[in-house]
């Protein structure tokens, strides 16, 4: 196995920023580093360790351990290197006879203090105080230790009040207090890491103890949302990862990018031997900058969940129980019938669903199946569902579908905008360093129907929260837009120079009609004129504006006209092309960005090329010798459409759970059952495959290389750290059964896969794995013009030409609250888990979030008498499901919230079958519903239950 | 006791008549404290959540402070000063007389709720020692003076 790992070198203090250089003088070398640079850090960049404990590079220097002290030539006693900026001409030294003594004499009293059970502790070889010990030469304690906060018992056997026992809570960490020693790294890496502000030091002098939240709560209990950064900072065993604890330390290491969000954070797999001990995040990872979540750093247990399928299985129909045979029975079994399908019903019959979990060569190859195998363009992908109005109204307006900046923007805006997303959940590492921009002072604007955690936490509240009734997203965009143009906040010279003139004054004319006043639709949106006003103003003149949004804003039946009216913003205060501003789309899923730009559309070849183009499908009609077909394919709608009408008979879907995560399930599920060969690829037996004929195991994103584009454009290398467990990367598989239907495909590493996506696909042209082992990670468009790749777009114009200002009129959806009906039912996620929770509810992440709950005002419960944790029946005009009420007045009146990870909810029973104009994006968002005191489940749920147990029989082995 | 929910008003109060206030976790501190005796546990996370702080910074602060109580304490606190100079004239004598004579060990209240004990580190009458505080009054050269308080 390759060895990835390029040692992680801790210099002790964050990089300075300053252009300004600086020269001194260290144990007799010239340094040279930038302005307001540390002098531990500019020793450490000249080789120099400085002995410390309390430094770290991940957090501000804090001058507490007193281990990294130095003499400089004229200045008086020895100031501690990590508080000590660097000047010009100084003369630094940093070991002498007497900073040894100092060092010793600080180390004996650490240890003092601490046991010294090094042999049996779980940080042996992974300890700097063990290092510390080591580098300054301990080699005896004067001190007897008579007060510890490590012994269990004094010497006349009686409890010592000073030991604390080990917090367990966490499922994967554990807090030892007996093992600290103080430095408080922790509690700054929680604070400026994370800045959820969990930890603190409770008490002071030798009884400060870190404390996770209050006095009565332990780490579970506390604020803390289990990012990893404490454990990531601690030099001790203190917090330490259970997998560590059990296992021992890893040997190697290798680079990879996590598989959960569209944040694409790199991460460490540090392994031993194939077992994977923890998931780090690495510090040069550009999308994350070191930092984790709950999801990537701990939540990967569910690839070696007993749940997991590691054998191909088939049956002849859903209701038999399924059978395990061979790849080689499940290949020719899956295109017999494949095969057969389209003899009998026509080309048109069959399609795929590409994943969006999946890496692009793997996506690239599902398409390439049904464009130049099944000879038809019937693919989609789980986008459809979440992010095709972005594509749609991102590409019109600005000329590409995809956001305009990457992460490291964020630290330049002076105002950010976020709609219809809530990142502390959904993209918590982007919350971070969202949260460390406004602990900066930039201001906050959050446009959401919820109080979420985004809109108010430890040292951040939005300047102004906009919360909207759902549905009226394009009435509140229009109105800040009304609001730029009336009050002429607008950048005349930007929008002169890089849009067009006439659809601006065209637009202009159209968005000041007085109907698009705050006033005039703060009956229908709900939020007060006067906050929309002051909120318009603050976008648009308080510096570097951002948004950034979320599937909030593109999962409605105007989906794609918010996305518009978002661009129309950037367009008119001149916020885009540069650093600090931009729109960007929070994007769901590690590869969804990929997934889209690999062609998985049925109107769009690789690089959002429509199949109507004769020189686009000339490229790919050469290179695969096929007849690529002229019409676009199927949408997942209309698959299901079909398959309920009988012209749609055959699926291969590869890594995603239709019938948990797409709207109307009755629908979905009907679509499925009439099919008459349903291939589900995936690691579990999900949902949809209740619905299959063949299951090909799928392998996890630790087995297979290939590459993830993260919502920044970011290519990131996805590499194998262990081999599949059931035998073959997902790539191998796809093209297994594209041989078995007759194919001649021979690739034997993605990286052929990717050499033909560079070849025909201009804004890959550029990519190459070489280029990207050696920049780490490459933003499309990376071609001739940028063979560095693009962090930032339409600097100096648009991808397009002009920017295109579009008319953005507000259309109520066609699902309206009645006598019936009378709440709004609007749907997100939590933290915890993820998406359909497949992976997630396979991990200890359940104690967090064990079942879907709603959330209910306290008016509307009390009106239906409706307690805190009652069971509740949930009902819409598509169906109905029960589960338990938890009333929250971050919900307003009117407007009720459940997630959609478990599939004994089911929230998307509930779900209606509206959708966005432009792109068919369902309309999650938004659900007239009726909210009950139930006694249990659904008859619906009771019978889905019952036929899931019954689908997913196995037959014992002969 | 208060309810939670008179508790919760109370705090309330105490929030609203400190709102725009520069650097007012202190001040609200001393005011529950004064309000209530001591900084009850549930005040901590609306405290936090009024001054976008999180409870963790809200009980280190709480913690750091000893004057902060997480009970009541007895109706009489009685401080003595443990630092070098009153130890020099015999203040660990007094203390030792001082805990016998109320029964009670420091930080410890009589079962009667009479006296609480503490320790305290330097109360600047180091020129007077053994220095002690009674209810907030300082007392000099104690001995004498603070055992007849006591023996009320």
């Amino acid at each position: 196995m390759k060895d990835f790992i390029i040692p992680d070198r801790d210099f002790g203090t964050p990089a300075a920023k300053s252009k300004q250089m600086v020269t001194l003088t260290i144990d007799g070398f010239d340094v040279t580093v930038p302005e307001g640079t540390s002098i531990m850090r500019a020793a450490a960049e000249a080789g120099i360790q400085v002995p410390k404990l309390c430094a770290t590079d991940s957090v501000d220097a804090f001058g507490s351990c007193r281990l990294c002290l130095v003499e400089i030539e004229g200045r008086n006693g020895t100031p501690a290197s990590c508080t000590t900026p660097v000047a010009p001409g100084l003369k630094v030294h940093t070991q002498n006879a007497k900073l040894k003594q100092l060092r010793r004499g600080v180390m004996e009293l650490y240890i003092s203090d601490h046991p010294l059970d090094c042999l049996t502790c779980s940080a042996n070889g992974d300890c700097e105080l063990q290092d510390m010990a080591g580098a300054v030469g301990l080699r005896d304690v004067r001190y007897e230790a008579v007060d510890t906060h490590f012994k269990v018992k004094n010497t006349s056997g009686e409890a010592n009040p000073l030991y604390i026992p080990r917090d367990d809570s966490n499922p994967y960490f554990s807090y030892d207090p007996q093992k600290c020693i103080v430095c408080s790294r922790c509690v700054r890496a929680c604070e400026e890491v994370q800045g959820t502000f969990a930890l603190t030091i409770e008490g002071r002098g030798f009884d400060s103890r870190v404390s996770f939240g209050a006095k009565t709560d332990n780490a579970l209990a506390s604020d803390c949302v289990s990012c990893g950064a404490c454990v990531q900072a601690c030099p001790t065993a203190t917090l330490q990862e259970k997998s560590v604890i059990e296992i021992g330390t890893p040997s190697h290491s290798v680079i990879t990018t996590c598989a959960y969000c569209g944040v694409g954070c790199s991460f460490k797999a540090e392994m031993r031997g194939d077992e994977l001990v923890r998931m780090t995040p690495y510090k040069h990872g550009k999308a994350n900058r070191g930092h984790s979540c709950v999801k990537g750093r701990f939540a990967y247990g569910y690839a070696s969940h007993k749940d997991r399928i590691l054998k191909p299985m088939i049956r002849d129909a859903i209701t038999d129980p399924w059978k395990e045979v061979t790849w080689a029975e499940a290949m020719e079994f899956a295109a017999t019938r494949m095969k057969g399908i389209q003899a009998k019903y026509g080309r048109q019959s069959v399609g795929v669903i590409t994943s969006s979990r999946c890496t692009n060569e793997e996506t690239y190859l599902v398409q390439k199946l049904t464009r130049g195998v099944f000879m038809n363009n019937n693919t989609d992908t789980c986008a459809r569902v979440c992010h095709s109005p972005t594509g749609y109204g991102l590409g019109q307006t600005f000329g590409t579908s995809a956001g305009t900046q990457d992460f490291d923007s964020v630290e330049e805006a002076d105002v950010i905008m976020v709609i219809g997303a809530n990142p502390h959940a959904g993209h918590p590492v982007f919350a971070s360093r969202m949260k460390k921009r406004l602990r900066k002072g930039a201001k906050l604007i959050v446009v959401d129907p919820r109080r979420t955690e985004t809109v108010e936490g430890p040292h951040y509240k939005a300047a102004h929260h906009l919360a909207l009734t759902p549905g009226t997203n394009v009435a509140v965009v229009s109105a800040i837009a009304h609001v730029i143009v009336t009050e002429k906040l607008y950048n005349e010279t930007f929008i002169r120079e890089r849009c067009d003139w006439d659809e601006f004054q065209d637009y202009a004319e159209f968005i000041a009609l007085p109907n698009h006043s705050p006033e005039a639709v703060q009956m229908v949106t709900g939020v007060p004129a006067e906050e929309i006003r002051l909120a318009a103003r603050l976008y648009a003149t308080g510096g570097n504006a951002a948004i950034y949004y979320g599937l909030g804003v593109t999962e409605h039946s105007q989906g794609s006209t918010t996305v518009i009216g978002i661009a129309n913003l950037a367009m008119l205060t001149g916020n885009i092309g540069r650093r600090g501003v931009g729109v960007n789309p929070l994007r769901g899923q590690n590869n969804v960005q990929g997934s889209c730009d690999m062609g998985s559309f049925p109107h769009e070849l690789p690089g959002y090329r429509h199949v109507k183009n004769p020189e686009v499908r000339a490229i790919y009609e050469n290179l695969w010798g096929v007849k690529i077909d002229p019409e676009p394919g199927l949408r997942i709608p209309n698959m299901l459409d079909a398959a309920v009408e009988g012209t749609f008979k055959g699926l291969y879907c590869q890594g995603e759970d239709i019938l948990q995560s797409d709207p109307d399930t009755h629908h979905v599920a009907a679509g499925l059952a009439a099919m008459e060969c349903v291939i589900v690829h995936d690691l579990f037996l999900n949902e949809t495959a209740n619905y299959a004929h063949v299951f090909f195991p799928g392998s996890s994103f630790l087995e297979k290389d290939g590459t993830f584009t993260n919502a920044e454009r970011r290519i990131n290398m996805v590499r194998k750290v262990m081999a599949p467990k059931q035998g073959y990367a997902d790539w191998e598989v796809t093209q297994m059964f594209a041989q078995a239907m007759g194919a001649n495909w021979n690739y034997t590493h993605p990286s052929q896969i990717m050499e033909e996506i560079a070849m025909t696909t201009p804004s890959f042209a550029g990519v190459t794995y070489e280029k990207i082992e050696t920049m780490g990670s490459i933003q499309w468009p990376c071609n001739e013009k940028a063979p560095e790749g693009t962090p930032l777009m339409h600097i100096d114009g648009f991808v397009r030409g002009k920017g295109k200002f579009i008319r953005t009129e507000y259309v109520a959806t066609d699902e309206k609250t009645g006598p019936r009906f009378p709440l709004l039912l609007t749907t997100g996620r939590i933290l915890s888990q993820y998406n359909v929770g497949a992976q997630t509810r396979r991990t200890a992440n359940v104690v967090w979030h064990d079942e879907d709950v709603l959330e209910i005002n306290p008016h509307d419960a009390e009106n239906r008498g409706i307690k805190d944790g009652d069971w509740v029946r949930l009902a819409s005009r598509s169906g109905d499901t029960t589960l338990r009420a938890t009333i929250a007045d971050r919900v307003a009146p009117g407007v009720v919230y459940t997630t959609f990870h478990h599939p004994d909810t089911q929230a998307n029973v509930i779900t209606t079958d509206f959708s966005d104009w432009a792109t068919n994006c369902p309309e999650y968002k938004v659900t007239a519903v009726q909210v009950s005191p139930s006694n249990g489940p659904s008859e619906w749920q009771e019978e889905y239950a019952a036929q899931a147990a019954q689908s997913r029989r196995i037959l014992a082995a002969e | 006791m208060l309810d939670s929910d008179a508790l919760s008003d109370r705090i309330s109060e105490i929030l609203e008549a400190h709102r725009g206030l520069e650097g007012p976790l202190l001040p609200i501190l001393h005011a529950v404290q004064e309000a209530f005796g001591h900084v009850p546990q549930a005040a901590i996370p609306q405290i936090a959540a009024a001054l976008t702080l999180s409870k963790a910074e809200v009980h280190g602060v709480v913690s750091f402070y000893h004057d902060f109580r997480e009970a009541p304490a007895g109706r009489h606190v009685l401080k003595l000063c443990r630092a070098e100079a009153c130890q020099a004239v015999g203040a660990d004598a007094v203390a030792g007389r001082i805990k016998a004579a109320l029964g009670i060990d420091w930080h410890e209240t009589t079962p009667d709720g009479r006296v609480t004990l503490e320790p305290v580190f330097c109360l600047g009458l180091c020129a007077c020692g053994p220095a002690a505080m009674i209810d907030g009054r300082l007392v000099g050269r104690c001995d004498e003076a603070v055992l007849a308080e006591v023996a009320k």
